[in-house]
This record gives structure tokens, C-alpha cells and sequence, in this order.
């Protein structure tokens, strides 16, 4: 504690960041360790920019760039001149049914038990689509993991050449972020807990809970770091708690289309609208919406940031 | 509702639950349950198509309690059953012939994923088959997307990610075209499920309202779909990316993923928007002058093209262009006879990469045609397979190619006039160059060489051999038995 102060202060009189410093030094030095390496093992390699890598493969060419500029020129006025044609918003003698929507703002509280109609709608009358948009996440986050996630070899190599924590800045010295966190964390994270709960009820649900506590586990890392995150969060957290989540997320949809599809009336308590209890399936289905957006929100920031949990 | 109506949700949900399990297990639980996931839906979806073939039987399934126009929709009926098979029995082959490949070339960590990615892509694909909404469609789209992105960039090695960096590029803009045109689309009908679509666009042809929107809709929607299936000036990402991925990806970028493009396109043209429309609004025109430039260019490009698995893909431009052709004729036996080319087209391609993995392996990996003298005495299987593949594409009687090139022929035949006479010019430049390179290649790999010897080689492929036997045996089963296929498929397309 007191040495983050004295780093304060030094930070505050000074003007210069002490942890700045040390990262350029670090990094001067790695890259310097790098080109040695380089001159060693294979000294005809060289370094090329993508621009020079784009123009090698002739794809800069000045016809090309003419080209596409006139496609995105002809593809703005198509669609500037088709929607002078549209319909105005709220036309009255449009086709469009106002069957579909009466219906939904109606009858969604007598079929589903939520006040809140989009949960209904996404998660009851359209949950198939919401369940191919959960997965959506998954593969998403499946692909970044092939593309980014550093194999062991390229961790020990890492490791060995220098702390790699220590690079990717493993902080937990940031006096005022690491302060601000100790009270913004449980409250981000409550929040989250409450939209996700409360999303048969009020504007909310899963995907906006769980964007939350994805916020508030990405600053918690900022904040302490990694290795007070591994605490609790690992690579292994993420996998079980996703698998599970999607397993039971299918599960329970599956359960809905095959009984609602072959007219077997399974009586699931919609309970009193308003109540955290009401819904049917609405309220665990929200909870497993929000534990899979919220590793993966998680999961993609630190994946693009240091390859690895 | 009966039990085997349950089918196309198991279709669907059996490989979504087998997904997250890859995505944790060890890699080799992984592939057990990928290929398990693979084999269950080859059954599945025999099962299905026999009782769908049987009666023309064709049904809706609702996804929950409430069907149209509130809720999601599953829609069945003999082509949807016909291509729900072909795709799960591509995946599961193709997944047994590279499964060697994919061991050597795929690293070690990532295996589990590559089998999950392969899981996810086969419930997507199933998916868009069997959807009934295009918002539905959208988001399996998305999957397919991605998924097929990941399989290029899987494997590393160098140019693979140059070539996941153009394909994603060309196959967002795709997915959006695709988004905005649907988006156009529900601005004037106000509703996402098919049938209740094609109600309101047949209201609007009628009157006369709204015809500027609903072409540019139509275009966007039809050319989002033809960039994300490779049509010939946006091919460009094509060739590196079936060539750099592992020998089963190969397989299903080319027979899975741009094929499931296209059946999508053909429901919504045939079953949400309607023939009339198609027609009157000149998009089918547009679609007719890309296909046929697809078809003589591709081949071209796949002449001038000396490394065999490049040339293999872009045989692939010139087979999405008669596809394309068969689908801008706007009749009900186009569309059968663009169906009947996807099945055709995918058995033999899928079986392809494979065989010319396994021929330029016994060549010392060396991929330039000219390599590969002898090497057919070397790997008989694969070579055999090679040539029914190459035939098949070609159209020689008795094998898939050649009944839809019939059926092609005819239903240009029935549209008359000009069009008629361009396309059988293009059918038959086309299969003059398809004669051209695929004949070369055949001949040199029958040719004796001086740097191999002419025996078997020792190495034994058990996986591969079956996997390109089956595949040979359906090409020349669709080729033989291609009338009972087809009349399914016309019957089906005839009643949507």
C-alpha cells in the first residue's frame, strides 16, 4: 500500500507513469532479444507490412480500388432509391399485418407469464432463433479460441524469455482502479444478477445481464490482474460453465418445442405476472443465457488481449 | 402429430448437444463424438426420408406451442428430407476420409475444437433445411458462416489464415447483402415465415405496389447468397481456401456449406416470394448472365490451373454457375433439376479432395498434376474414385452428373428462345473443357512414371477406403437410380 502511494505521488508530481516506463523498457528489450534471435537462426528472413504483403499478392491494385469504390457508389443509390419507394413508418394501407404484433402485446402475458413482452418473444414464441444466436456466441468464441489461444509450447517459450504477466502488465498496483473496483465490482456484478432475474419482468434478460457481469469480470482483471482473477475464473470455469449452460439452455428448449409441437400440455406454473417466480421456463432460461454471454464476453477480452485465462 | 414427425428437431438438436461436450472432452472423445453425432443423423435422416418418400408426404412442425405466424417453424417435405440426408452423409463420409489428415494436421489443442466446429456446422446446415422462417435462416447462417471460417483457419499452415481473412471478408459481405435485403423484404410484407411471405408478395405483384423495393430486395437476397456460394466474379476467395484447408474441410466448404447456401436460396425464391415474382422483377436475368459467365470461366481457370487441388476447386465456380443456370430459368423443373445438381455435385466434389489428397500423398506431396504419373496403380481405391468423381462432374452416362445435366438441359429447354440456346452452348463449351482437364488428370495418373514404382504402396488407409467406396458406390447409385430421385424431388418442389 505504501509503495502504491509513493507511485502515486510520483506519478502525480512527476507526470510520468512508472509502470509506463518499465513496459517500454521491457518491451525494447524483448524486441532487441528478438532481432538477435532472428540474425542467428535465420538471418535472410525479413519482417514484411501487410501493405507490402497486399501489394505482393496484387491485390492494391489502382483498378481494384476504382472498381469497389464504384460498386459501394452503385449499391448506395439501389438502396438510397429503394427506400424513397418504402412504405412510411405507420402507413396505414401498407400489407404489413398489425395481426402479428396485436397478438404479441395481448396475449404474451396470458401464454408466457412475463410482463416484459421481448423476453416472451425471444424466449418463448421465437426462442428457436434466440437459441441459434446463443450458439452463435459459442461457435464465435470456439473460433477465437482456434485463432488466439497460445498452445503450451508457445506458453513455456514465453514464459522463458521473460514474465509474460509481468508484460502484459499484471497489475494490481493502479491505486485508483484497483480502489474503485473493490466497490464497483459487487455492485456491477448485482446489477448484472438483477437485469438477468428480472428479465421476465422489467427491460432486461440474459443477453443484457450477462453483458454486465461480462463488464464487471473484464474489470476486475484490469483491476488485480491475472493472477487474483485465477482465483475463481479459469480456463476450465469458462469451459464447464458454458458447456453446461448451453447443455441445459437445449435441453430445456428442446423439452418446449417437442411438447408444444406434439400438443402434450405440461403444466409449468406461469405463477403471478410481476413475481420473480412467474414465467414458466422464462426465468432459468434467462440464467443460462446470462451465465454463456457473460463467459464469453469475458472470454473474447482475454483472449484478444493476452492469448490465454 | 406422429412419432417420426419428431425427426427433423432431433435433426437439429442431437448435434447442438454434442457440441459443448467436444468442446471439453479430450480430442479423441471428441472425435468419437463427432463422428457418433455424424452417424446418428446419417439414420435419422434415412429414417425420415422413408417415410417422406413413401406418400409425398410433406408437414409443418411447430417449434413450441404457437405455429405461424407468432412462432418458428420447421417445414418437411421430399427434397428437404433428400438433402438433410446427402448432408449428414457427406459430413459423416468426408469426416471418415480425412480423419488421418486431421490427426497429422491439425494441432493437437485444437482437435476438440475442430470437431466441435464440425458439429455445430452439420446442426446449422440441417437448419436451413428444414426452416420455415428467413430470420431463422439468418441465424443458422451465421453459424454456417463462421464455422466454415474456422475450418479454413484450423489448420496451420502458412497462406491458411491469408486465405480465412479473404473468405471471411467476401462471406460478411454476403451474409450482409443477405440482411439487408431480408430486412427490405419484412418492410413490405411484414411477415417472416415463408408462406405467409409469399401471401403478401403475390398481394403486392398483383397491385402493383412497391415493385423498386421489392426487386432491390430480391437482388440483395439472391446476390448476398451467390457471393457466399463462390458465383463467378466473387469466386475470388475460393480456390485458396478449399486448397489450404485439411482434405475433410475441403470436402465440406464445397459439398456443405456453399450447397446449403443455395437450397435456402431456392425455398425462399420458390416458397416465400414466388416464381411470378422472381421473374417479373428481372432478377432471374441478372442471375442467368453471372451463371453463364461462372460456367465458362470456371472451367477455364480450372484449365489453366496445374496444382490439383486448386483445379478440383475451381471445377467447384463452374458447378455453382449450372446451378445457378438451372435456378434462373424461374420454373418449378429448373428448380428440381438446380436441386438434383446439388446432390450430384456434392457427392462427387466431397469425394474428390479426399482422393486427391490420398494420390498426391503416394506421390511424394507433390501437388502439380504432372506428379501424379502412376500413382493410380499406387492407391487404386483412390484412383478409381478419382475417376467417378471426375466422370460424374464431366457427365458421363451412368453416374449423378449426367442425369442433372439432362434435367438442365430440359427445363432450358421448356424456357425457349435465346436463353435456351446460350445455356446449351455453355453446357456444352463447359463439359468440352471439363473433358479437358479432368481427361489429363485421369490420364496421368494412369500413366507409368519413372520416379515411383507401379506397386501398392504399403501404407494401409482403412478409414479413407471405405469412406471413398461408399461415396463411389452413391455416385453411381444417383446415376442409376436418378428417376425415383428425381421425381421426388419434382414432386415435393411441384406441391410448395
Amino acid at each position: 500500500m505504501k509503495k502504491s502511494r509513493e507511485t502515486f505521488m510520483n506519478w502525480l508530481m512527476s507526470g510520468s507513469d512508472p509502470l509506463e516506463e518499465e513496459m517500454i523498457e521491457t518491451l525494447s528489450d524483448e524486441e532487441a532479444a528478438d532481432e538477435h534471435k532472428d540474425e542467428h537462426q535465420n538471418p535472410k528472413k525479413e519482417r514484411i507490412s501487410i501493405k507490402e504483403f497486399l501489394h505482393a499478392k496484387g491485390l492494391y491494385h489502382p483498378a481494384r480500388i476504382i472498381c469497389s469504390v464504384g460498386l459501394c457508389l452503385v449499391l448506395i443509390v439501389l438502396l438510397m432509391g429503394s427506400v424513397m419507394d418504402m412504405p412510411y413508418f405507420g402507413q396505414a394501407d401498407t400489407l404489413i399485418s398489425s395481426e402479428v404484433s396485436e397478438f404479441y402485446v395481448e396475449h404474451t402475458l396470458e401464454h408466457t407469464g412475463a410482463t416484459n413482452i421481448i423476453t416472451g418473444i425471444i424466449l418463448n414464441f421465437r426462442g428457436f432463433d434466440t437459441l441459434g444466436e446463443s450458439h452463435v456466441l459459442f461457435i464465435a468464441v470456439c473460433s477465437v479460441i482456434i485463432l488466439l489461444k497460445m498452445t503450451p509450447r508457445e506458453e513455456d517459450a514465453l514464459l522463458h524469455m521473460q514474465d509474460y504477466d509481468e508484460i502484459i502488465k499484471d497489475q494490481g498496483e493502479d491505486l485508483i482502479l484497483s480502489s474503485l473496483s473493490r466497490f464497483l465490482f459487487p455492485l456491477i456484478c448485482m446489477f448484472g444478477v438483477y437485469i438477468i432475474l428480472n428479465g421476465n419482468i422489467s427491460p432486461g434478460g440474459g443477453f443484457s445481464g450477462g453483458a454486465v457481469i461480462g463488464a464487471g469480470l473484464i474489470l476486475y482483471l484490469s483491476a488485480y490482474g491475472y493472477k487474483r482473477i485465477r482465483r475463481f475464473f479459469t480456463f476450465n470455469t469458462f469451459k464447464t460453465v458454458s458447456c453446461l449452460a448451453l447443455l441445459c439452455y437445449t435441453a430445456s428448449k428442446t423439452f418446449h418445442f417437442v411438447t408444444g409441437a406434439n400438443e402434450i400440455h405440461v403444466p409449468i406454473p406461469l405463477g403471478t405476472p410481476g413475481t420473480i417466480f412467474s414465467g414458466g421456463l422464462l426465468l432459468p432460461l434467462n440464467i443460462f443465457v446470462g451465465l454463456v454471454v457473460a463467459c464469453t464476453m469475458y472470454a473474447l477480452f482475454t483472449l484478444f488481449r493476452k492469448g490465454d485465462f | 402429430m406422429e412419432l417420426w414427425q419428431n425427426i427433423p428437431v432431433a435433426l437439429i438438436v442431437l448435434p447442438l448437444v454434442f457440441a459443448p461436450l467436444c468442446s471439453v472432452s479430450k480430442p479423441k472423445i471428441a472425435r468419437f463424438l463427432a463422428l457418433f453425432a455424424s452417424v446418428f443423423s446419417v439414420l435419422l435422416s434415412v429414417m425420415l426420408i422413408c417415410k417422406v418418400g413413401n406418400g409425398n408426404a410433406s408437414f409443418v412442425y411447430k417449434m413450441g406451442e404457437y405455429g405461424a405466424p407468432f412462432g418458428n417453424e420447421l417445414f418437411v417435405s421430399g427434397s428437404e428430407a433428400a438433402i438433410s440426408l446427402l448432408f449428414s452423409s457427406v459430413m459423416m463420409l468426408s469426416l471418415f476420409a480425412g480423419l488421418r489428415r486431421i490427426g497429422q494436421e491439425i494441432d493437437e489443442n485444437r482437435k476438440s475444437l475442430f470437431y466441435t466446429v464440425c458439429v455445430l456446422l452439420l446442426t446449422a446446415i440441417q437448419a436451413l433445411t428444414f426452416t420455415n422462417d428467413i430470420f431463422t435462416g439468418f441465424v443458422f447462417l451465421e453459424i454456417t458462416t463462421i464455422a466454415a471460417g474456422a475450418l479454413i483457419f484450423v489448420r496451420s499452415k502458412e497462406g491458411s489464415l491469408f486465405a480465412a481473412m479473404r473468405y471471411m471478408i467476401m462471406n460478411l459481405l454476403g451474409s450482409g447483402l443477405f440482411l439487408l435485403g431480408i430486412s427490405v423484404f419484412y418492410c413490405l410484407t411484414g411477415e417472416l415465415l415463408f408462406p405467409q411471405m409469399k401471401e403478401h408478395a403475390s398481394l403486392l405483384v398483383e397491385g402493383g405496389r412497391y415493385i423498386r423495393p421489392l426487386s432491390v430486395s430480391l437482388l440483395l437476397i439472391t446476390l448476398g447468397l451467390a457471393v457466399k456460394s463462390a458465383l463467378y466474379p466473387f469466386h475470388t476467395w475460393l480456390p485458396n481456401a478449399y486448397s489450404g484447408a485439411t482434405p475433410a474441410a475441403s470436402s465440406m466448404l464445397s459439398s456443405l456449406v456453399s450447397k446449403a447456401y443455395i437450397f435456402l436460396l431456392i425455398k425462399f425464391l420458390v416458397r416465400a416470394v414466388g416464381l411470378e415474382a422472381f421473374k417479373m422483377t428481372g432478377v432471374n436475368d441478372v442471375v442467368f448472365i453471372y451463371s453463364v459467365v461462372a460456367i465458362v470461366m470456371g472451367s477455364v481457370d480450372a484449365v489453366k490451373e496445374h496444382n490439383v487441388r486448386r483445379m478440383v476447386s475451381y471445377s467447384s465456380v463452374a458447378q455453382i454457375g449450372y446451378i445457378f443456370m438451372a435456378i434462373s430459368y424461374g420454373s418449378k423443373e429448373g428448380m428440381a433439376a438446380a436441386v438434383f445438381h446439388i446432390i450430384a455435385h456434392s457427392l462427387a466434389k466431397a469425394m474428390l479432395f479426399p482422393a486427391v489428397d490420398r494420390l498426391t500423398e503416394v506421390s511424394g506431396g507433390n501437388e502439380n498434376y504432372r506428379d501424379l504419373r502412376g500413382s493410380g496403380f499406387r492407391a487404386p481405391i483412390a484412383g478409381l474414385a478419382f475417376v467417378i468423381g471426375a466422370f460424374s462432374i464431366t457427365g458421363i452416362p451412368f453416374l449423378g452428373g449426367f442425369v442433372s445435366k439432362i434435367y438442365i438441359a430440359t427445363a432450358a429447354h421448356d424456357y425457349g428462345g435465346w436463353v435456351m440456346l446460350i445455356s446449351l452452348g455453355a453446357l456444352a463449351v463447359s463439359t468440352v473443357l471439363n473433358v479437358l482437364y479432368f481427361l489429363r488428370t485421369v490420364l496421368t495418373i494412369y500413366r507409368p512414371g519413372e520416379r515411383y514404382p507401379l506397386t501398392r504402396d504399403p501404407s494401409r488407409r482403412p478409414y479413407l477406403t471405405a469412406a471413398l467406396f461408399m461415396f463411389a458406390c452413391l455416385n453411381i447409385a444417383l446415376g442409376v437410380w436418378g428417376m425415383p430421385i428425381m421425381h421426388l424431388i419434382e414432386s415435393s418442389v411441384m406441391a410448395w
